[in-house]
């Protein structure tokens, strides 16, 4: 505070702390506390509200606990997210390598401007893409019964269509760390190991990963909170079978009419993902800081 | 470990064999068709969903192809309710950038006067919106709003939306913070300007390409966010809502016709950034 007074002077320096406060503390820290208090509440009446029966307790936490088919569906949502990180870890990182080590600098900055313009087309819209190439008459059927790949037409919506959605959907935030973060590799250091005999997947598991590593906890991250707290790919992807936990989440809210019950299942989402993000941090010893980037 | 020892002894030069160097080139084959592939799952749907614009099947589908029309750009054009949603997601926009881009700037200034630790403990807070899935911080919003007996609205989308595009308008001015030369202020002071003066004549002009950056990325970000705004929109529709609704009242090829103009303005618009970008850079490389 010193340090900005001295710098701004008081006025400009209070207005400053002034911006910094309302966001976090009225739009960050205030709305979450608001949420735990909520989760931790009974849904009552209105009159009932501040009467005796409205006391703290984990009936919402035990309602998620004990409720098999909700629980069910947390814990598909959280191997399902798994599941759809590592897929766009896969399909991203031989990319992200060429781009980064053995693509000519004009092909990569091609490549990276091709990249962008999905990336800047929301999910919505993307999704939809996705909802009409896979609609049981359409053209993906068309296609596959066309090559005689397919007798008949497949239902592609249901877990396999969220799945490849939302690979599709996360797949720039875990390209572009990891892009980044080779690109300041030496070449020096592959050329070397390759010249003492290392193969092609020593390569990688013993170079390249290892010094990627921030940007690939940082794919892996977003990737996996985007998967956990996506709501339109489940929705128009899905089949009544592959129901996502935001969606329990949105029923709760706007058709059970239990805010309660839903800020806890909510509380639950946040939890998760912030023991996610933690426990990758911790696990690639890398700080938040090189995270946001 | 067997690697080191299959090595073959040092090449004299004899030509390779056919075969082995066919069998050198599968790994290059494979991988150019894992990029093919790539690019087709990249654009494939999106050129389906364009194409399709044009068909006149009432369901946006290519098969089959029933003929080519573009009345569906004029039934986009007449439909009261897209341009309703559009006003809605430009007025957000509006209020988002009105207080995220200050918001975000004092929160990077702050930043850099504060000590290590610090520091750190505020840069997680701040980068949190981040991590946070934007369903939880509709919902947040949502239920502390309803404690003052404000439902959700337009208000509630500005704010639950500035909550975390705040972030990243902070990361983008602190970023070109870093490059700011703090010995100019110093020079201005010792010239007899004010703090004031300072702040708006030496470092508000240093960091207007990222405030004008930070201010279009917010914009966007507005515009196309759904997570969020679903839980606190109240009776409001924006852009994004209503193509959502409109996938379960009746999906006409209106909708695509939206989104080709939408992907056209996107590509337009990467493509200006790009330039600029590089014309930036450019500059920066040449010593004046």
């Amino acid at each position: 505070m010193g340090a900005l007074t001295a710098r701004f002077g008081a006025g400009l320096a209070g207005f400053f702390v002034l911006l910094v406060g309302f966001w976090l503390a009225g739009l960050v820290l205030a709305p979450n506390l608001m949420m735990i208090d909520f989760a931790l509440r009974p849904n009552l009446l209105p009159a009932d509200v501040g009467g005796p029966a409205d006391v703290y307790s984990l009936d919402n936490l035990a309602y998620l606990a004990g409720e098999p088919v909700h629980r069910d569906i947390f814990f598909k949502t959280v191997w399902a997210s798994a599941l759809v990180m590592l897929a766009t870890f896969v399909v991203c990182y031989p990319l992200a390598y060429w781009l980064a080590q053995t693509a000519s600098p004009s092909a990569a900055s091609l490549v990276v401007l091709a990249l962008i313009v999905p990336f800047w087309i929301n999910e919505v819209l993307r999704t939809l893409a996705w909802y009409i190439l896979f609609a049981f008459r359409g053209p993906l059927n068309a296609l596959l019964l066309g090559l005689g790949i397919l007798d008949e037409p497949m239902r592609w919506y249901g877990d396999g269509g969220v799945l490849v959605g939302m690979v599709y959907a996360y797949i720039l935030f875990m390209l572009f760390p990891i892009y980044n973060s080779i690109e300041s590799l030496e070449k020096a250091q592959v050329e070397a190991a390759r010249d003492l005999g290392a193969s092609t997947w020593r390569i990688h598991t013993r170079i390249v990963i290892p010094h990627a590593k921030a940007g690939i906890a940082t794919g892996c991250v977003f990737t996996f909170m985007l998967a956990a707290g996506s709501y339109v790919a489940p929705a128009l992807l899905g089949a009544p079978g592959s129901r996502w936990f935001t969606q329990i989440i949105y029923n709760w809210f706007f058709e059970g009419g239990d805010w309660n019950r839903g800020a806890a299942y909510a509380l639950v989402l946040l939890v998760l993902c912030l023991a996610v993000v933690l426990i990758t941090l911790r696990v690639f010893r890398v700080s938040l800081t090189d995270v946001a980037k | 470990m067997t690697d080191a020892v299959a090595l073959p002894p040092p090449a004299t030069p004899v030509r390779t064999p056919l075969a082995t160097r066919a069998a050198a080139a599968i790994p290059k084959i494979l991988f150019w068709i894992y990029v093919g592939a790539f690019f087709v799952y990249l654009f494939a749907p999106l050129v389906v969903m364009s194409a399709a614009a044009f068909n006149t099947s009432r369901f946006p589908t290519l098969t089959p192809w029933l003929g080519t029309t573009t009345d569906w750009f004029a039934q986009m054009a007449d439909d009261a309710a897209m341009w309703r949603a559009l006003w809605t997601s430009a007025l957000v926009a509006l209020g988002v950038v009105a207080i995220a881009v200050p918001v975000g700037t004092a929160a990077a200034l702050v930043l850099t006067s504060l000590h290590a630790r610090a520091r750190s403990v505020l840069y997680a807070l701040m980068v949190s919106p981040l991590l946070t899935p934007g369903v939880v911080i509709g919902i947040a919003t949502l239920v502390l709003w309803r404690q003052i007996g404000v439902g959700g609205g337009l208000l509630l989308i500005v704010l639950a939306q500035a909550s975390f595009i705040s972030a990243y308008v902070m990361l983008m001015v602190a970023a070109r913070l870093q490059r700011f030369d703090r010995t100019l202020e110093e020079a201005a002071l010792g010239l007899g300007a004010t703090k004031l003066m300072v702040f708006r004549r030496v470092l508000l002009p240093f960091l207007r390409p990222a405030l004008l950056a930070a201010a279009l990325l917010a914009t966007l970000q507005s515009v196309e966010n759904y997570n969020t705004t679903l839980f606190v929109r109240g009776f409001e529709t924006p852009l994004t809502v209503y193509i959502a609704t409109k996938v379960r009242t009746g999906l006409t090829p209106a909708v695509n016709a939206l989104a080709l103009v939408m992907i056209a303005i996107t590509i337009a618009g990467a493509l200006a950034w790009e330039i600029a970008r590089r014309l930036e850079a450019r500059r920066a490389a040449t010593p004046s």
